[in-house]
């Protein structure tokens, strides 16, 4: 009998050995306290690619970001980036490995303008944007700069919080969920900024509930339920795994 | 004689400017109380400690090394800094997350420590600590006798609240100072070293109590106890100014400084309650503080 027939630890087939993966996630668990959230995810994230996190509310998405950041420390698991294990490192160094962070709640500082804001992050590699740059991205930013934070519109603090960590040289961008409660056309900008950074080959890691959205930028998904990760597909076979999506996402 | 609300003018003038002096300190002594609760949540019971401390660096650096007052200046800050900073990795460090009562009974132990360790060396009389001698003799304002000395510690606190109001406000440092203050998380997940920064943070707010205690040793003498009085009062200030608050805690500070120093001149049986005064009517009428955001 061949081997190759046999299925492999009750792994589903999907998960395939990325060798070639920028971001490799193995069999990671976390906890907010005693409540066990992520069940063992493996995820893997190669260079160049936009992978988005499909998935209801409390499916763990968020938390899935939040394990990799290591803002959430209480996680078991491998967190491997250009194999370097980032589950030993303090919060501060994860950053400085090039790992830029949007959080779903943005985190525009109050008593910090808004090119404070801009310019907070630290340079974790060269290679990143230019101030100069990011206000011809964003051209809001540079008409109300030395506002406060959290006088700019929703909108505009969202941008603000993808500007943010465009400087900073990362590699990789953990977005959570950047077109919650924001309008059409302000999604639609949003869009048109993920598409512009896939092209000049950033890594993103995107959270979304919107896979419309999602789809204009995404290589590939990552469907999460309950903590786990219950299938991956590419982006050409999201009409093949539509009835899945809507029994997974309830839309 | 001239006469202001039936207030000799001189008596008036001078009570004013003891007022700016007391404020002086309340408002160096404040700005570090503030700047160590804003970022570390801890209220810091030792700074009276660290003031006392400040002005028996300096008086041991003269009597025991030959080194006066201006050296005295950089060096007893740096050292008391350098304290605060040993004592913050070692303990104070290790009580971040939990309840802030444990922060507060750690300093308020070190103080009692402090205090008793320097009565035991040194008794409770002051010491004396004479100005240097650019600084002795006083200046003829026309309206009235103002000692140089004092005429120095107004313009040197002044220039240090402002310096370190630059600092918080326009400086890199103090953005990262500022953010940490709101969401020091996300500040250490953008890569900032915020462990670094709180440590820094104490021994900044130590230093600049220890710098008051310098200004401090050639006016009031240098005292174990000289702390502990005065810290309730600053207190008082930064709870006015609003916790965590930088500006509110400079600006409170001489406000109540003046405020005692008049309250001294029209009725002088209130002066040592005043502050407590205005303590209680602004907590009733503005929780938060003159200066306080509202949570």
């Amino acid at each position: 009998m061949s081997s190759a027939r046999i299925p492999v630890c009750g792994k589903p087939t999907w998960v395939q050995s990325m060798t070639d993966a920028l971001l490799k996630i193995r069999a990671l668990n976390a906890w907010y306290g005693e409540s066990h959230i992520l069940h063992g995810i493996d995820l893997d994230i190669r260079q160049g690619e936009t992978v988005t996190l499909l998935g209801r509310n409390g499916a763990g998405k968020t938390t899935t970001l939040r394990a990799i950041m290591g803002i959430l420390r209480r996680r078991e698991g491998t967190i491997n980036l250009a194999g370097k294990d980032l589950t030993v490192l303090p919060l501060h160094r994860v950053a400085q490995m090039g790992l830029g962070y949007v959080p779903e709640e943005r985190g525009i500082f109050a008593s910090l303008s808004v090119e404070e804001n801009l310019t907070l992050p630290p340079k974790v590699a060269e290679g990143g944007m230019s101030v100069e740059e990011i206000y011809r991205l964003f051209p809001n930013l540079q008409e109300r700069r030395n506002s406060q934070g959290t006088k700019l519109s929703g909108g505009e603090q969202q941008m603000l919080a993808i500007a943010r960590v465009l400087r900073t040289g990362a590699k990789i961008i953990l977005l959570d969920e950047p077109t919650e409660g924001l309008a059409p056309v302000i999604v639609q900008r949003i869009g048109d900024v993920l598409v512009a950074l896939k092209q000049r080959g950033m890594t993103i890691l995107l959270v979304e509930q919107n896979f419309r959205f999602a789809r204009k930028v995404a290589d590939r998904f990552y469907l999460m339920e309950d903590g786990r990760m219950v299938n991956s597909f590419a982006e050409h076979e999201l009409d093949d795994h539509m009835n899945e999506l809507h029994d997974v996402l309830g839309v | 004689m001239s006469t202001i609300f039936g207030i000799p003018a001189p008596a008036l003038y001078g009570q004013i400017l003891i007022g700016l002096i007391n404020g002086s300190f309340y408002a160096l002594l404040s700005l570090g109380l503030a700047v160590i609760f804003g970022l570390l949540r801890v209220i810091n019971f030792a700074h009276g400690a660290q003031y006392m401390l400040g002005a028996f660096v300096s008086y041991g650096l003269l009597n025991y090394l030959g080194i006066g007052y201006w050296l005295a200046l950089i060096l007893a800050p740096l050292i008391v800094g350098a304290v605060a900073i040993v004592i913050e990795r070692t303990m104070l460090s290790r009580l971040y997350g939990l309840d802030p009562l444990y922060g507060l009974l750690l300093t308020f132990g070190l103080a009692l420590i402090f205090e008793g360790a320097f009565r035991y060396w040194f008794g409770t009389s002051g010491k004396p600590y004479a100005p240097p001698p650019q600084l002795t003799g006083a200046m003829n304002l026309g309206f009235m006798f103002l000692p140089i000395y004092r005429g120095w510690v107004v313009v040197a606190s002044l220039i240090i609240c402002l310096g370190t109001w630059l600092l918080i406000e326009k400086t890199r440092l103090g953005s990262y100072l500022r953010a940490a203050t709101e969401n020091a998380t996300l500040v250490q997940a953008f890569g900032v070293n915020v462990p670094r920064l709180l440590t820094l943070t104490y021994g900044l707010g130590a230093a600049l109590a220890a710098l008051a205690g310098v200004l401090a040793a050639p006016i009031y003498q240098v005292n174990p106890l000289m702390g502990s009085n005065l810290i309730i009062i600053v207190f008082a200030v930064v709870v006015v100014g609003g916790m965590g608050s930088i500006l509110g805690a400079i600006i409170t500070g001489y406000m109540l400084g003046i405020l005692e120093g008049l309250t001294k001149v029209f009725y002088a049986e209130a002066s040592s309650i005043v502050i407590f005064v205005v303590m209680a009517v602004v907590l009733l009428i503005r929780p938060a503080g003159l200066f306080g955001r509202e949570a």
